[in-house]
């Protein structure tokens, strides 16, 4: 497969990394030769072979429904860049 | 003191001969003095250091001690310590002041242990030299122009220099034994799901196991003892009845079967290092063991695997990095959008960028099922060879890394050549299993080289069995790097 600028821009945006286009020249190049390495996976036959997520065969456990969390809220939110008012401030979202 | 063992020092100071803010302040000396050399240290507290101190010896005093209590111990910077920065190696955590400890220190902490610092990494645990930290480079004790190996190179070093008497570890995919190996000393990733994730920030969260780092298989034992529990918040923690690891450290070897793997003496594999692992092989046979030659023929494969695997997994988990609740946030932004982009431009260094696009191309339309799922795939077989070859031994013994520490600068321009330096150690954490590294000798250049020791699920104690008799019989691990 052959990786493109275009692909590295794509990958980057829906990534939320702004890359600039001598970045991304040099990402491209490193990311031809490791994805070199990768393509040696396809050699492999594995029809009929079941994927395996995990090394141990856990399935998500439940628990009681009662309270086990106190309210940490400012202690949570000392180490935020920007609130106020318990809330956490971003950029204008709706006009 | 400095090779003291950690049963060695429990003795000292449970019989009151020497207290914890004493042992604390002679380490302290000791990171003072050298850190600025090795940078094996992110943060360094001494005020925080000796107050946990005096609350050891005060427990102590009011006879509420456990053999652990006192014994200084630092962490690598992944494990969040509450009240301390805990900075994961990166930009974009470098103001992050932890208001949680995770459960492995929550645990450690119980037992009294006290706080030496944090130790220097890889940024996020990516890496095979500590060379991509945001806080620079470690350098190896045994030659200072010599990486200490990575993940956990801080760790490593703090170890080797006798800067701490034991360091806390994470691997993903060798991030404690291929240091370990580097810098001389022993060190333990147990099996997937002992030791809980909690508060140890997540990297490929399938693949992530905390354990020790320390002079010996048994302190080792001692710490992993300490460390290993069921925990709730992790749900891949598991419920088992908790189990003494050190049980079996004086058992003799007679009649084990070592498991010699032929791809891991093959082509790749330096000779200095081969013939180093050859010898204490031989130890191992002298000692009553005998060997057989198995095979897992994925091994160069595994490395493909993980790149796709640990990168998907990865690009997952570093999405919570957006300058929103916690963290670095960039000072100029135009809108949201903007404000999630320049912040993890600038906050997150060239490696771990890599990964994060590796990781959402492989998870992207159209390629999952040829990289995602092939991978998959891939480790159900990797995890069926080691269950082939374990029909035929109890421990698999091998190199744990193809040379000795490489120098500083020397891989970085290549991240492929970077990545298969972690050939023999990826395919453990593919299949879940634990494995360990001790030092058994040196190579050409007067480096370490690490033994290897894999086990099959949950045979920690025979793998510290097995390390600490040859430790025993050998010296390599009391060997101190000259200059320190």
């Amino acid at each position: 497969m052959a990786l493109s600028l275009e692909d590295v821009h794509r990958i980057a945006y829906l990534a939320r990394i702004a890359v600039q286009d001598a970045e991304a020249r040099q990402v491209l190049g490193q990311l031809q030769g490791i994805f070199g390495l990768i393509e040696e996976m396809q050699a492999v036959d594995t029809a009929g072979i079941a994927p395996m997520a995990h090394a141990q065969d856990v399935t998500q456990r439940l628990r009681e429904d009662r309270v086990a969390e106190t309210d940490q809220h400012p202690l949570f939110q000392s180490v935020a860049p920007q609130v106020e008012a318990g809330l956490y401030l971003v950029p204008k979202v709706i006009e | 003191m400095l090779n003291a063992s950690l049963k060695e020092l429990a003795a000292r100071l449970s019989a009151g001969k020497l207290s914890s803010v004493d042992l604390t302040g002679e380490f302290l000396k000791r990171i003072k003095a050298l850190n600025p050399r090795l940078n094996a240290f992110i943060t360094v507290d001494e005020a925080a250091s000796l107050a946990e101190a005096r609350a050891a010896d005060a427990l102590r005093a009011a006879g509420r001690a456990t053999p652990l209590t006192g014994i200084p111990i630092a962490w690598k910077d992944i494990f969040c310590t509450r009240g301390w920065l805990t900075t994961c190696g990166s930009k974009i955590l470098s103001n992050f002041v932890s208001p949680y400890d995770a459960h492995v220190v929550e645990r450690l902490k119980a037992a009294g242990t006290v706080s030496l610092g944090k130790t220097n990494m890889d940024e996020f645990a990516m890496g095979s030299s500590n060379e991509t930290s945001f806080y620079g480079p470690v350098k190896n004790p045994w030659d200072e122009r010599a990486v200490p190996g990575g993940s956990s190179g801080g760790s490593a070093a703090a170890v080797a220099a006798r800067l701490a008497p034991a360091a806390t570890g994470t691997d993903t995919g060798g991030s404690i034994r291929q240091p370990a190996a580097l810098c001389g000393i022993s060190g333990i990733k147990p099996t997937y799901g002992v030791v809980s994730r909690y508060g140890m920030i997540a990297f490929a969260s399938s693949l992530d196991q905390g354990g020790p780092m320390a002079k010996s298989a048994e302190d080792l034992a001692w710490l992993l003892n300490a460390m290993a529990g069921f925990d709730q918040r992790d749900s891949t923690s598991l419920n088992r009845e908790p189990e003494d690891d050190g049980r079996d450290l004086e058992r003799p070897l007679t009649g084990l079967r070592i498991g010699l793997p032929r791809e891991y003496f093959a082509e790749g594999l330096a000779a200095d290092v081969a013939k180093a692992v050859d010898v204490a092989i031989a130890e191992c046979r002298k000692l009553g063991a005998t060997t057989v030659e198995v095979s897992l023929p994925k091994t160069r494969l595994s490395v493909p695997a993980y790149y796709v695997l640990a990168p998907a997994e990865a690009s997952s988990n570093l999405a919570r990095f957006d300058g929103v609740r916690y963290g670095y946030r960039a000072p100029r932004y135009s809108d949201l959008m903007d404000m999630y982009r320049k912040t993890r431009a600038e906050g997150f260094g060239a490696e771990v960028k890599r990964r994060i696009l590796i990781g959402t191309y492989v998870l992207s339309h159209g390629y999952y099922d040829a990289y995602y799922l092939q991978a998959q795939k891939l480790r159900r077989l990797i995890a069926d060879d080691f269950r082939k070859a374990f029909e035929a031994c109890d421990v698999i013994m091998g190199p744990t890394s193809p040379t000795t520490a490489f120098n500083l600068g020397e891989r970085t321009a290549d991240p492929v050549q970077m990545y298969l330096s972690d050939i023999y150690t990826i395919a453990v954490n593919l299949a879940g299993l634990p494995g360990m590294s001790i030092p058994c000798g040196f190579g050409d250049k007067g480096r370490p080289v690490g033994l290897q020791i894999v086990g099959n699920y949950f045979a920690e104690a025979k793998m510290l069995n097995v390390a600490h008799r040859y430790q025993k019989a050998t010296d390599w691990h009391l060997r101190l790097p000259p200059n320190i």
